[in-house]
């Protein structure tokens, strides 16, 4: 299988989705985002995991005419694994699930994950409903997807064991929440 | 699919739904309950409201924090059981001081017939304060939609966090056999 560099893939594709929001899952997937640059539409997680899927599927239903994406791990990912379905009954058009599949938990010491003990990610999703659901390891066609808008798409992207440095985004949740938000034109509350 | 003939729902149960129409909610994701029956069927025949169904209550605080985060309001609905499959994902509301909202069908309770409903409806409300949730509790029909009401402008206006227990007497005996 291709492996791709994390960092690479995820400063590339935001590169080419300048628009979209992008919540990202905790611990690697959170620090490749902010690695690739911070902008206040991006949100990172660093906690609830699992969330990063189903937090984009409000977001997506709440913000139709923006496309959203979920970058996430293969573990983050497998906690919430159920929210494919969730995403495929729900049909956002503006949502892509990104899962960074390295088959290990890499954040608490690199130890299998069941990607690499046999699950097929890409499987899953389609069994969920999810129909295009590919592994995306030409960023562009990744990107295309985001910004067509005819999801929910889900794009597994095989990567590589490679810890890049911590980049770490911040950590309080309510300015970045703000932010966030101010980004939409939203008030605090 | 097959529409199963209802009787016409308890009025409580429309009170809900008017309350949160009104209220400008547009997501409305739920893991059902029978006490939730009515308004998770006007949430999906609304053209204004999402329904979102899920496979674990816990997803559910995600979509109602992404909801959010998008300039909607959302709520969620549950039994008593589901709550403790949320406990984690709860942090996200308190870090990100998210507002919430989220009625509960309480189990374990009144006149229970099945014991395995007891532990987590026991624990319901303590599950949800040791997360730094506020707890309502009703059990009159005639006060569901000034409760639910007030607990939605403590959310929605002043930023809380609230869970109202809707108290399984309102829900009633339920019939085993069949
Ligand atoms: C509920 C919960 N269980 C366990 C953890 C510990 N934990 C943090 S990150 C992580 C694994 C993440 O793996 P993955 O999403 O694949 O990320 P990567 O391999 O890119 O680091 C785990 C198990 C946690 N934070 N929360
Ligand atoms: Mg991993």
């Amino acid at each position: 299988m291709n492996r791709l560099d994390r960092r690479e893939f995820v400063a590339s594709l935001t590169a080419a989705v300048p628009d979209a929001l992008i919540v990202s899952g905790l611990g690697s997937a959170s620090y490749d985002l902010f690695a690739a640059g911070h902008r206040p539409g991006n949100f990172y997680l660093w906690g609830a995991m699992g969330a990063a899927a189903p937090l984009a599927l409000g977001l997506a239903l709440a913000q139709p005419d923006r496309s959203v994406v979920a970058v996430t791990g293969d573990g983050e990912q497998l906690m919430g694994i159920g929210s494919l379905g969730t995403i495929a009954a729900a049909r956002p058009a503006n949502l892509t699930v990104v899962v960074l599949d390295n088959g290990h938990f890499g954040e608490t010491g690199m130890q299998q994950s069941h990607t690499s003990l046999g699950t097929d990610l890409v499987a899953v999703a389609q069994g969920f409903g999810i129909s295009d659901a590919f592994v995306g390891t030409d960023v562009a066609a990744v990107a295309e997807r985001v910004l067509a808008r005819r999801g929910p798409t889900f794009a597994h992207v095989p990567i590589t064991t490679d810890e890049p440095p911590r980049a770490l985004p911040p950590r309080d949740g309510v300015a970045v929440k703000n932010d966030f938000r101010a980004a939409l034109e939203l008030p605090t509350f | 699919m097959m529409a199963r003939m209802s009787p016409a729902p308890p009025l409580w149960q429309e009170k809900i739904f008017e309350v949160l129409r009104k209220g400008g909610v547009e997501q409305i994701a739920y893991v059902p309950d029978a006490g939730h029956s009515h308004v998770i069927r006007e949430a999906h025949s609304d053209p204004g409201i999402h329904g979102v169904v899920l496979t674990t209550e816990e997803e559910g605080v995600a979509v109602v924090a992404g909801a959010w985060l998008g300039g909607q309001r959302a709520v969620l609905l549950m039994q008593s059981s589901g709550v403790g499959n949320c406990v984690n994902m709860f942090s996200l509301l308190e870090m990100c001081r998210f507002p919430f909202l989220t009625l509960v069908t309480m189990r374990g309770e009144y006149a229970e017939f099945n014991p395995w409903q007891g532990p987590m409806g026991r624990a319901t409300q303590r599950a949800f304060e040791l997360m730094g949730i506020t707890v309502v509790r009703v059990d009159d029909p005639d006060e569901v939609e000034d409760t639910v009401s007030a607990a939605l402008d403590n959310v929605f206006e002043a930023g809380e966090r609230v869970a109202v227990l809707l108290g399984q007497k309102l829900i009633g005996r339920k019939k085993w056999e069949r």
